[in-house]
């Protein structure tokens, strides 16, 4: 095979895989990447790009390639897009498809954008599609969508499952490569608690493609399998290879993404695809190494041009060889040494242009003693070829005139950029180093070090010794006891620390690109400094250089370079954008773990919801309960069914699952002072055996919640809440409870699940209850209206309220929540004879509207005063204080023209008008019209044989008997004005 | 996630707490006795601190009390977590949480 070397690398070639490319089959080996594989078949183009549809092909051997983006998987419900082909596994039967294309790769009818170049510059969308205004939802942004564009989504839902784990170590090392490796040793043999985390399916980093280093006296290899034998040895470290840590969030808390089965094709066992780690790490390594930098030149994004170190790792790591007759083009010696390789492995290298007007060091003397063309001050102003590289213009700096030199492959090196990312993520401080041309760490925030490569250190003897140092300190920060200091020798030619940020040859006229992935070149960077962006930030936003998913890895230092370059300050001056998490994308998978599907929330449910269900109710969602909403009968819809549940209540009995109601017990000697304060009512006198419809405000004077509220003994108060203010009501009681009326002898105890409650109403309730109730008299006369008493009903303790939301004879009964079915189910069957009618929560509001009765939440919007809602008289004026008290006395709290309950009658009877329209009191007022309130409630009334609504209205109670008017889309709909109790105003069916 | 030693519990992460908003701002012994300007700062008034900031939280899913925090702003460092009732200074050294990040 050409492209492959027959022997040498890590792949198994006695194991061949098949994959499909754009619908080609190849073939490739174990232990090959995508990318590697398709190199092996001589494929180099992979992509489009995003804006231009430029030929792409690989950049990069690693995560911070911009080009190769696939979509993967031959499954609508496995398939991933914008996967990085250089981290894609192979495995017998891979599915891999080329994006941003049309109608194929190498025929693409988005390449038109090339040649509009000229006119999709840095900003274009915000210059060029400006008017009309109305064209950019219509027009402008599905065309753009259509036309640039990276993956597209799976049309399928997500059949993989995903965990997530929470794990807490001493140190975490982030990064497996041999300063990563060297913090390992010497942490685990340390005996401390120790996780390595790599994002490459194997460990090793940079070692992986090392031929020359002799480490300990072994060769790289012999010494990285030695290494991971003994640390996989260590029952104290846990080894995670295709694990990146993609976030650091505060107190040394990282998200670490594992993908535990994408390289095996098929699902083995119960495995998940992805693992979320949440490690809270005492101490953390970083050991993330550092991104080769492109060179910017005039073309420099054609197939078959790469980075130096990319070529490195293809061929020896995957003895996968980039091409046959290759240009270097550096600005540090690295790249002397992949050309050295490629040399060696019958590449032919036509020349090494170097940027350096005197290249000189044992690198560059193996080159030219090798025979290799070494031309120093020099510059590729040209690249050319279509779909792949064929020919490169060499030109000496300042000359007039190049040499065309063909090729098909163009290796580039700008030097090295540290990965920082995770450190600065950190809140690290970061500083420029001049030398390196660099940004690297200086001061820690949290408890961490960078080690290695990260921090500029690119010598591999000096990276395994600060690796091992860094390890031990470590241990050290997390109280463990670290073993001796341990030089381990290293023997390898190391290279000059040059490099080169910013563009190149500027002058040329030709496109010179920064960022591949967003097609971001030197002109658009410095168009935007020339229309006025300063800021690195700004000038990121403007050109979204460094925005693509890549977040810039290969681009955010050339960007600077040019930025500094063209505004003629100091890099450190221009500043730099800000890293944030994820390091590379994660899967929302991953993200989402478990919480799919019926674990995303929790239900709950009352121990009658089944009985209910059975009986056909359909439900609704009130916070996270389930309610049953009505019950229709066959050929019932809503309304129908909501009638004829509100005639039974009204007429004879219905049976209603109140269970949801929120219920505090308040127990202690000064628990009736406790209720004082929080709420607004007098609660001092009310006997045990009374209840009272408590009101519960804020501090600022506003209607928080409300509820029944039953006083059990003199030290016990049965509190109710409204379903969804349970926990709101409980924490603020706590809130006061604990941090201002701490002397007060009171315990708070929620049991909103321990009571089930049954509410019957009705005229017959009585008759229906009677003979099921023990030790309790239920007589007008005995248990009078708003009482509670205790007893048994069928055999069960109960706490009996004689309590009506609907304005009929109504209990409500509270037994224990296990009971809450039998009981239920007794009363039904004694209820038979009348008729009993269970009704939903629809029929509740309903009859409780016709009687005027708020809701909180429905009538009140958290700017509403019990006055507002004509509730003034649950507030007891003699109280000296309690919560919201104060408030109440501020002016505007007092005001007349504050929006006021009202009562709406619509002049057409038959009318229902909408909840939340407004209202208006001159109709032909030009719009916007002046907005006078609003309508909460509004229900068809079968007792009444017409629609009712409430509102609130600004002045309302003085606008009683005076007409409004809701204007709606489909016309004008004129109201009355009325007090708001609709059904009888006397209230003497409640005493029935 | 912040790490917070819940002076009952001990640390636990951010998840099983609830913020409550700036500490020691005591509610008037007599609110009827203050006048309209005195009460609204007690009730709106709170500080946008860049820095040390003492303010509450709850162990909500825990042992649900409240207590106090010191924590820096910037560098969501927590200083000293302490009871209700407690002054921050009163905190021995050996109870303070370990540092989510003191400047090396």
């Amino acid at each position: 095979m050409k492209y492959r070397l027959s022997s040498g690398g890590q792949v198994d070639r006695s194991k061949p895989l098949r994959f499909s490319f754009d619908g080609k089959g190849y073939s490739g080996f174990a232990g090959d990447t995508l990318a590697s594989a398709l190199i092996a078949n001589g494929v180099h183009l992979v992509g489009r790009s995003f804006k231009y549809h430029r030929p792409r092909g690989f950049m990069s051997a690693g995560s911070d390639e911009p080009n190769a983006l696939v979509g993967v998987g031959d499954d609508e419900a496995r398939y991933t897009p914008n996967l990085r082909a250089t981290q894609v596994e192979l495995f017998d039967g891979l599915v891999a498809e080329s994006q941003n294309r049309w109608p194929s790769l190498s025929l693409d009818f988005g390449g038109a954008n090339d040649a509009l170049s000229r006119f999709l510059t840095a900003g274009f969308y915000y210059k060029t599609f400006m008017w009309p205004a109305a064209a950019w939802k219509r027009l402008y942004e599905p065309m753009i969508r259509r036309a640039a564009g990276l993956g597209r989504a799976p049309t399928a839902a997500d059949a993989d499952r995903y965990t997530q784990l929470y794990s807490h170590c001493d140190v975490l090392i982030v990064g497996a490569g041999p300063a990563g490796l060297a913090a390992a040793l010497a942490a685990g043999r340390s005996g401390a608690k120790t996780i390595v985390c790599d994002e490459q399916d194997r460990m090793g980093g940079t070692l992986l493609s090392e031929r020359e280093a002799i480490i300990d006296g072994l060769p790289a290899a012999d010494w990285l399998a030695r290494t991971l034998q003994e640390l996989g040895s260590l029952s104290n470290v846990t080894l995670l290879p295709r694990t990146t840590a993609f976030g650091w969030y505060p107190h040394n808390f990282l998200g670490l993404s594992e993908r535990v089965t994408d390289h095996l094709g098929r699902k083995e066992g119960n495995l998940p695809r992805e693992r979320m780690w949440q490690v809270r790490a005492k101490e953390v390594v970083l050991a993330t190494g550092a991104i080769e930098r492109p060179l910017v030149f005039p073309d420099n994004d054609r197939p078959g041009i790469m980075m130096a170190e990319a070529a490195r790792t293809y061929l020896n790591r995957y003895g996968a060889v980039p091409g046959s007759r290759a240009v270097v083009f550096t600005a540090c010696d690295s790249a002397y040494r992949a050309a050295l390789e490629l040399k060696g492995a019958g590449v032919h290298i036509a020349a090494i242009a170097d940027v350096r007007p005197a290249p000189e060091g044992p690198w560059v003397e193996r080159a030219r003693a090798a025979g290799i063309d070494v031309r120093p001050s020099t510059l590729v102003t040209a690249t050319h070829g279509r779909l792949h590289i064929s020919h490169a213009d060499l030109a000496s700096e300042g000359a007039s005139s190049s040499e065309t030199v063909p090729c098909d492959l163009l290796l580039m090196s700008g030097g090295f950029t540290p990965s920082v990312h995770l450190f600065s993520q950190s809140r690290g401080k970061l500083g420029y180093d001049e030398a390196l041309k660099s940004y690297i760490p200086q001061k820690s925030v949290e408890n961490e070090r960078s080690v290695g490569g990260c921090r500029g250190l690119f010598d591999l003897g000096a990276s395994i010794a600060d690796g091992f140092g860094g390890g031990l300190g470590a241990v050290r920060g997390a109280g463990g006891t670290p073993v001796t200091e341990q030089k381990i020798p290293v023997f390898v030619q190391s290279f000059g620390q040059d490099g080169f940020i910013g563009a190149l040859n500027g002058k040329s006229r030709r496109r010179a690109w920064v960022d591949f992935q967003n097609d971001v070149t030197v002109k658009d960077i410095e168009l935007a400094t020339r229309e006025g962006f300063r800021s690195i930030e700004h000038v990121k936003r403007y050109t979204t250089t460094g925005m693509a998913t890549d977040q810039g890895k290969t681009s955010n230092m050339n960007a600077l370079g040019i930025v500094s370059h063209a505004l003629d300050l100091p890099v450190p001056k221009v500043g730099l954008t800000t890293f944030r998490p994820p390091y590379t994308p994660v899967t929302f998978g991953s993200f989402a773990g478990q919480s799919r599907g019926k674990l995303f929330d929790p239900v709950r449910q009352t121990s009658i919801h089944d009985w209910a269900a059975e009986h056909g109710a359909v439900f609704e969602d009130v916070s996270l309960w389930k309610r049953a909403h009505y019950f229709p009968r066959q050929g019932e819809d809503m309304h129908a069914a909501v009638r004829r549940e509100c005639a039974a209540v009204r007429n004879s009995v219905g049976i209603f699952d109140a269970t949801t109601l929120g219920k505090i017990e308040v127990v202690g000697k000064d628990a009736a002072e406790f209720m004082n304060r929080m709420y607004t009512n007098a609660w001092t006198k009310l006997e045990p055996g009374r209840l009272r419809y408590g009101l519960m405000l804020r501090e600022d004077g506003f209607i928080t919640d409300d509820g029944v509220v039953g006083r059990m003994a003199t030290d016990r108060f049965h509190v109710t809440t409204t379903t969804g203010g349970a926990a709101r009501v409980l924490a603020l009681m706590e809130d006061y409870l604990q941090t201002e009326w701490s002397d007060l002898d009171v315990w708070l105890t929620s049991t909103t699940e321990q009571w089930a409650v049954i509410a019957l109403q009705g005229p017959n309730a009585r008759k229906v209850l009677e003979p099921l109730v023990e030790g309790i008299d239920l007589s007008r006369e005995a248990m009078p209206h708003m009482s509670v008493r205790e007893g048994r009903i069928c055999g069960v303790p109960t706490r009996l309220f004689r309590v009506s939301f609907t304005g009929e004879l109504g209990f409500e009964i509270n037994v224990p929540m296990g009971y809450g079915r039998g009981v239920w189910e007794a009363i039904y069957a004694a209820g038979k004879p009348f008729d009993i009618t269970p009704y939903g929560t629809e029929t509740m509001h309903v009859l409780r509207a016709e009687k005027g009765y708020i809701i909180v939440g429905q009538e009140t919007d958290g700017t509403v005063t019990p006055d507002d809602v004509g509730l003034a008289w649950a507030v007891g004026k003699t109280k000296k204080d309690f919560v919201g008290k104060r408030s109440l006395a501020r002016p505007a709290m007092t005001r007349d023209d504050r929006k006021q309950l009202v009562g709406l009658l619509t002049v057409d009877p038959k009318v229902v008008l909408e909840e939340g329209a407004q209202i208006v009191v001159d109709p032909r007022e030009p719009v916007p019209m002046t907005m006078i309130g609003h309508v909460t409630s509004s229900y068809w009334s079968a007792a009444l044989g017409r629609s009712v609504a409430l509102a609130l209205v600004r002045g309302g109670r003085a606008r009683i008997g005076k007409r409004l008017h809701v204007p709606m889309a489909a016309g004008n709909i004129e109201v009355e004005v009325v007090t708001p109790v609709f059904y009888d105003t006397e209230g003497k069916r409640l005493d029935g | 996630m912040l790490l917070i030693k819940c002076p009952f519990c001990g640390p636990r992460p951010e998840i099983e707490f609830a913020y409550g908003g700036q500490a020691h701002i005591e509610r008037p012994k007599d609110p009827m006795s203050l006048d309209d300007e005195a009460w609204a700062e007690y009730l709106y008034i709170r500080n946008n601190t860049r820095g040390v900031h003492s303010e509450r939280w709850r162990h909500i899913n825990g042992c649900a009390r409240f207590f106090n925090v010191r924590r820096d702003t910037i560098s969501d460092e927590i200083l000293v977590t302490y009871k209700v009732g407690e002054a921050p200074d009163a905190v021995p050294e050996k109870d303070r949480p370990t540092k989510g990040g003191a400047v090396r």
